[in-house]
């Protein structure tokens, strides 16, 4: 299942390169993309692991660039 | 600018000034370094505090460590002045930076401002603003002038001019009336308009186009990867070295002050941030710069492939040709064109076969029903009619070959691979002929001529249509290979073959009207659909969608892929080999830190500002005008 998260306030691009790379690392997460220009993190994610997955992605985030806003946005 | 830039603006000139007053305190009175110090604080107080928290969550070697380290090693090494400049310059290149990305991504958020906020939904009679996502499919909506059309729909009442730019990138607005339909985002100019809703806000053309171009970058050109892995080796290697340089030389020559220093600058130069920003915020200019022109791409990496296009593959109805059928010549035994188009148009009048209808079309005028007595349709033939026109009356027998036979007429065929061709005979006298074929497109000559221009070595056309007809087209167009007769599947291995045949590196591109071609789009390495606003098929399956239906769009996106593509070649040529230069001359002790502070924040600077440039482009097509 897709899930699409905006990164606000992510003004790091290597940062956004970083945190892409740990979150494709993240157990049940097929793909991941997060483009720094729009800030959004896309995620390719297994449904039953979904609420794990966007709890661990969120620390990841947070962990690399605590400035920016982790919002779900779908 | 937003309320963080200006704090940080107001506390980069208390740095500034402070850093004035302390270079002019610097040798009159001992306690200058006290200046130098609030200086320091007022720029990057929080660059070590950040350092030390990201250190705790596990975060090495971030612009915040090595900003710290270098400058308190400069501290250190008594190199204030130094130390101060480069917090000072490198928070300046950061609110620079920050500045920059926020108006890049603004004027692309202003560009595609094509969000609906709400819609007038009508309810017994009544008005009331909802939220588009509650109107249901075949409610009835009010658009006024000035506001947003909010669903895709059908014109029940009213008429108007709608402004599509923000769509199509044409700047002419469309005229509508009742029965026409409405694509949501296009804005309402001047009637007011009633609206029965077809599609749900999800399906809506406006939310298809937002999900394509917010998703846009999220398919990375290889030169975004490539950077991006670039500084995950380059920043650990350049600290090592740092490292290394601070401690080996002085072990033999004992002198720590001078390696520091140089180490300091090395810590300086290492940041990776500069390098990497420039290449997606050129990347996104390039994105919003075609979806200016009414060109949406799915991804950074398709601008690359159209920066490379080698070969170019059409459809050929409804992409080089009109797909709709019209009259394209008219040979009149004797008397004027006008005449027989007249008599054509009378005979077909009660026909509602699509030729029939290209025929009443071509002749234009209002037709008048008391000049046409009685009809008989010939089924396999053509039809009979009796005209009473041009002050006689006429049995005329409009049809095939074999009608005119039946009449006893002989003609000569006409080829047929031209289109098909209508006899006239009125009884048994001929009167002439009308054919009617697929017309090319108006601007296929001058998007083709664009395409060969901008390098394109093979234009190739595949067609579902008769070999003949094909060849005929392509051979009117100068195309390098036409293949006809093909079912859709063929067309895919069509594609394969040409693919095979590219050259190595260069990218094949399929152009199709996004209908019964989705397989092909996804085939080839670009697959592009033309003129298919607010068709689900075309959006999902191509991987560039242009709006309008001009060919020449084609032309435009491989300008803005090539200028887009050159910036980021440049930027990273440029920001590798200045930091390498600036690497040596300072492990030489060539360059001082000031240099390294350019080499950091002085290339970040220049490489933004060539960034920007991507999204400024002039339409070829307007520029001539």
């Amino acid at each position: 299942m897709k899930k699409i998260v905006k990164l606000e306030g992510l003004c790091c691009a290597n940062c956004a390169a970083k945190i892409e790379e740990e979150v494709k690392k993240l157990n049940g997460v097929e793909n991941a993309s997060l483009s720094f220009m729009t800030q959004r993190l896309t995620m390719e994610v297994l449904e039953e692991k979904v609420d794990e997955i966007m709890e661990a992605a969120k620390k990841t985030a947070y962990k690399i660039e605590p400035e920016a806003e982790f919002k779900i946005l779908r | 600018m937003t309320k963080k830039q200006k704090i940080m603006g107001i506390r980069l000139m208390i740095s500034a000034v402070f850093f004035a007053l302390a270079m002019a305190a610097e040798g009159r009175v001992f306690w200058y370094w006290i200046l130098f110090i609030i200086s320091y604080l007022a720029a990057g107080y929080d660059i070590p505090l950040r350092a030390v928290r990201n250190i705790r969550n596990g975060q090495f070697f971030d612009e915040n460590f090595l900003m710290s380290v270098a400058t308190f090693g400069a501290i250190g090494i008594g190199a204030l002045e130094e130390a101060v400049g480069v917090m000072l310059f490198y928070q300046i290149g950061e609110l620079f930076n920050d500045y920059a990305v926020n108006r890049s991504r603004k004027s692309i958020t202003d560009l595609m401002d094509i969000n609906p906020e709400y819609a007038n939904l009508l309810r017994d009679g009544a008005e009331e603003k909802v939220d588009p996502y509650e109107v249901a499919v075949d409610d009835i909506i009010v658009v006024k002038p000035g506001e947003k059309v909010p669903l895709d729909g059908v014109v029940v009442k009213g008429s108007s001019s709608l402004d599509t730019k923000a769509l199509t990138g044409e700047s002419m607005p469309v005229e509508i009336k009742e029965n026409d339909p409405v694509i949501s985002g296009s804005i309402n100019l001047n009637g007011v308009l009633e609206v029965r809703v077809t599609r749900l806000f999800d399906d809506s053309t406006v939310a298809k186009i937002l999900e394509l171009v917010e998703n846009a970058s999220s398919r990375k050109a290889r030169a975004e990867n490539f950077i991006t892995r670039f500084a995950r080796i380059y920043t650990p290697v350049v600290v090592i070295l740092a490292f290394l340089l601070a401690v080996i030389p002085p072990l033999f020559t004992g002198d720590w002050g001078t390696w520091i220093y140089r180490a300091c600058s090395f810590l300086v130069v290492s940041c990776p941030c500069a390098l990497v920003i420039s290449v997606p915020l050129s990347f996104f200019g390039g994105l919003g710069a075609a979806s200016g022109q009414g060109i949406l791409l799915k991804g950074s990496n398709y601008l690359e492939a159209m920066a490379n296009l080698d070969t170019v593959v059409f459809d050929k109805t409804g992409t080089l040709t009109t797909g709709k059928f019209c009259v394209t010549s008219v040979d009149p035994l004797e008397g004027t064109k006008e005449d027989l188009l007249e008599l054509a148009a009378y005979g077909e009048f009660h026909s509602n076969h699509p030729i029939a209808h290209s025929v009443k079309e071509a002749y234009g005028k209002i037709l008048d029903q008391s000049m046409v007595g009685a009809a008989e349709e010939l089924a396999g033939f053509g039809v009979k009619t009796t005209v009473y026109t041009q002050n006689k009356e006429r049995e005329l027998y409009i049809g095939n070959a074999r009608l005119m036979e039946k009449q006893g007429i002989l003609v000569n065929a006409v080829d047929s691979s031209e289109g098909t061709t209508l006899y006239i005979a009125d009884n048994n006298t001929y009167l002439g002929c009308v054919t009617i074929s697929d017309t090319i497109r108006e601007d296929v000559p001058k998007a083709l001529k664009g395409l060969r221009a901008a390098g394109v070595k093979k234009i190739v056309m595949l067609t579902g249509d008769k070999p003949e007809v094909g060849k005929l087209v392509g051979e009117k167009l100068g195309l390098d290979e036409v293949h006809g007769g093909l079912l859709p599947g063929d067309k895919v291995g069509k594609v394969e073959e040409l693919l095979a045949k590219k050259q190595k590196g260069a990218a094949l591109a399929f152009v199709g009207d996004g209908i019964n071609d989705a397989p092909v789009l996804a085939r080839a390495d670009v697959g592009i659909a033309m003129g298919q606003i607010g068709s689900d098929a075309a959006v999902e399956a191509a991987d560039v969608v242009i709006m309008t239906d001009e060919l020449t769009k084609l032309v435009d996106t491989i300008l803005i892929a090539r200028k887009t593509v050159g910036i980021v070649k440049q930027n990273i040529i440029f920001a590798i080999s200045v930091k390498v230069l600036i690497l040596i001359l300072s492990a030489a002790g060539i360059a001082t830190m000031w240099a390294a502070v350019f080499g950091d924040v002085g290339v970040s600077v220049i490489a933004i500002l060539n960034a920007v440039r991507a999204l400024r482009y002039q339409n070829g097509n307007e520029k001539t005008h």
